[in-house]
């Protein structure tokens, strides 16, 4: 089981294929279906959105990579909990500085009605490539559902910034 | 390694699953949205009420989808142009769940394709029905008018829609609860960005006021119907308070629409969205 739940652990996400799913935290589950010696397995994973496209991909790079490793692999889908960028582990975090964007801070707390929040949404971004804390936003919404677009006011870069949701 | 026969060729690296060109995915069991999921409708609620709401608060995502993707190259900007694309595709998955979740609560609502026809029940939905058969409102349905009146429908629209998800996430079917209780984060975003829009026009220049003053005007005679369909109660009228007095606009004095039904401008959009999958009803997407 360890190893079919390594090998789910490993695929990356096609928009940010700096990050696993595990460190998205999109892979919530693998478990074994049937006897051991079936070797088949059901992987569950969540979308980061309602409308995240990538989802199918996910699918079927999770079912192939099983396949090559020898398990034949069923992916389900969770809805609930719903993702949360909290869920983006420490290591994916480093991973997306690495690369170049800038990771999460804390999601809102959810509570009841959320409030209207008439102005910019207010968060700590560092820039990613020079490390400065001056940076704006240029965009609440970016290339995929789960980026806004940002500024580096010191080193003029334009950079990504992974949403709090 | 050069293929000069492929340009694509040395791009790919040695995985090619990342590309469209490149793969084609098996067809799997796991196409369904709601795959893995337990869709039994629980005991003591009806099946068909449940489908009927669900196909409701799908119908109503998906043209509200349509319509905010008809924005996509022509926002008066590059952000906003991504802004409502984004929208609209939260929005379009947020449809899909919903007609699956009606598809596997009442099949009977689900119309029937040529035997063999790969196409899944929530694209049955979405591509196969006439427009009286929809069930979305006509708030939604009606053309977008200028950005200023897209950012006044949508505010209304999120507003609306966030109050009745918020309620919905503690509903009794856990399928219609988790596909709300997900749909809550991304309609606060919806909202909060139309929401400053609406200020940023009402405040902005003499122009932007006009412009925003007569879409909302425009959007306004359906807001009862709207309100009254999503039950969305004092939350929503509270929010709606906070912005129009941040814009320095009251709500305007015009008498909601009558009538029912649909508008001729439903049965336009679902011949420009339903066209290539009519065409190919064995196709595969």
């Amino acid at each position: 089981m360890t190893a079919a739940y390594a090998v789910a652990a490993s695929v990356t996400d096609p928009e940010m294929p700096m990050l696993t799913l595990e460190d998205l935290g999109v892979l919530r589950d693998v478990r074994e279906d049937g006897p051991r010696s079936r070797r088949s397995v059901v992987v569950t994973i969540t979308p980061t959105y309602s409308g995240c496209p990538a989802m199918a991909t996910m699918r079927d790079d999770l079912v192939r990579r099983l396949a090559e490793a020898g398990y034949a692999a069923r992916v389900e889908v969770s809805l609930s909990p719903a993702w949360s960028s909290d869920w983006i582990t420490e290591r994916g975090r480093a991973a997306l500085r690495a690369h170049g964007l800038s990771a999460p801070g804390p999601a809102p707390r959810a509570g009841a009605p959320i409030p209207l929040t008439l102005l910019t949404t207010a968060r700590l971004v560092t820039c990613p490539r020079c490390g400065s804390p001056r940076t704006e936003l240029t965009s609440e919404f970016g290339a995929t559902a789960c980026k806004a677009l940002y500024r580096c006011a010191d080193c003029l870069e334009p950079f990504e910034h992974v949403k709090e949701i | 390694m050069t293929d000069h026969d492929n340009a694509y060729a040395d791009l790919l690296g040695s995985d090619d699953s990342q590309w469209a060109f490149g793969h084609l995915p098996e067809i799997q069991q796991g196409e369904d949205p709601l795959a893995g999921m337990d869709t039994t409708v629980p005991a003591g609620l009806d099946a068909a009420e449940l489908a009927a709401y669900c196909l409701f608060l799908g119908d109503d995502a998906l043209v509200m989808s349509h319509r905010l993707s008809e924005w996509c190259s022509n926002a008066p900007d590059l952000e906003d142009d991504i802004a409502l694309a984004n929208i609209s595709l939260d929005l379009l998955g947020q449809a899909r769940l919903l007609l699956a979740r009606a598809a596997a609560a009442d099949p009977a609502l689900v119309p029937v394709l040529p035997q063999g026809s790969p196409v899944p029940a929530e694209d049955a939905l979405a591509f196969f029905r006439e427009a009286h058969d929809f069930r979305n409102l006509r708030f939604t349905e009606l053309a977008n008018g200028d950005f200023a009146q897209t950012v006044a429908r949508l505010l209304l629209f999120s507003t609306a829609r966030l109050a009745a998800f918020e309620r919905l996430a503690g509903h009794v079917d856990p399928v219609l609860s988790a596909i709300a209780a997900k749909g809550v984060k991304e309609l606060a975003y919806h909202r909060d960005y139309a929401a400053r829009w609406f200020v940023t026009l009402a405040q902005g220049t003499e122009e932007s006021r006009r412009r925003l003053l007569a879409g909302f005007t425009a959007v306004w005679p359906l807001q009862t119907e709207l309100a009254a369909a999503y039950d969305a109660g004092d939350t929503a009228g509270a929010v709606l308070d906070q912005v129009l007095a941040a814009a320095g606009v009251d709500r305007p004095d015009v008498a909601p629409m009558t009538g029912g039904g649909h508008t001729e401008a439903l049965s336009l959009l679902l011949a420009e969205m339903q066209v290539v999958a009519r065409a190919h009803p064995m196709g595969q997407w």
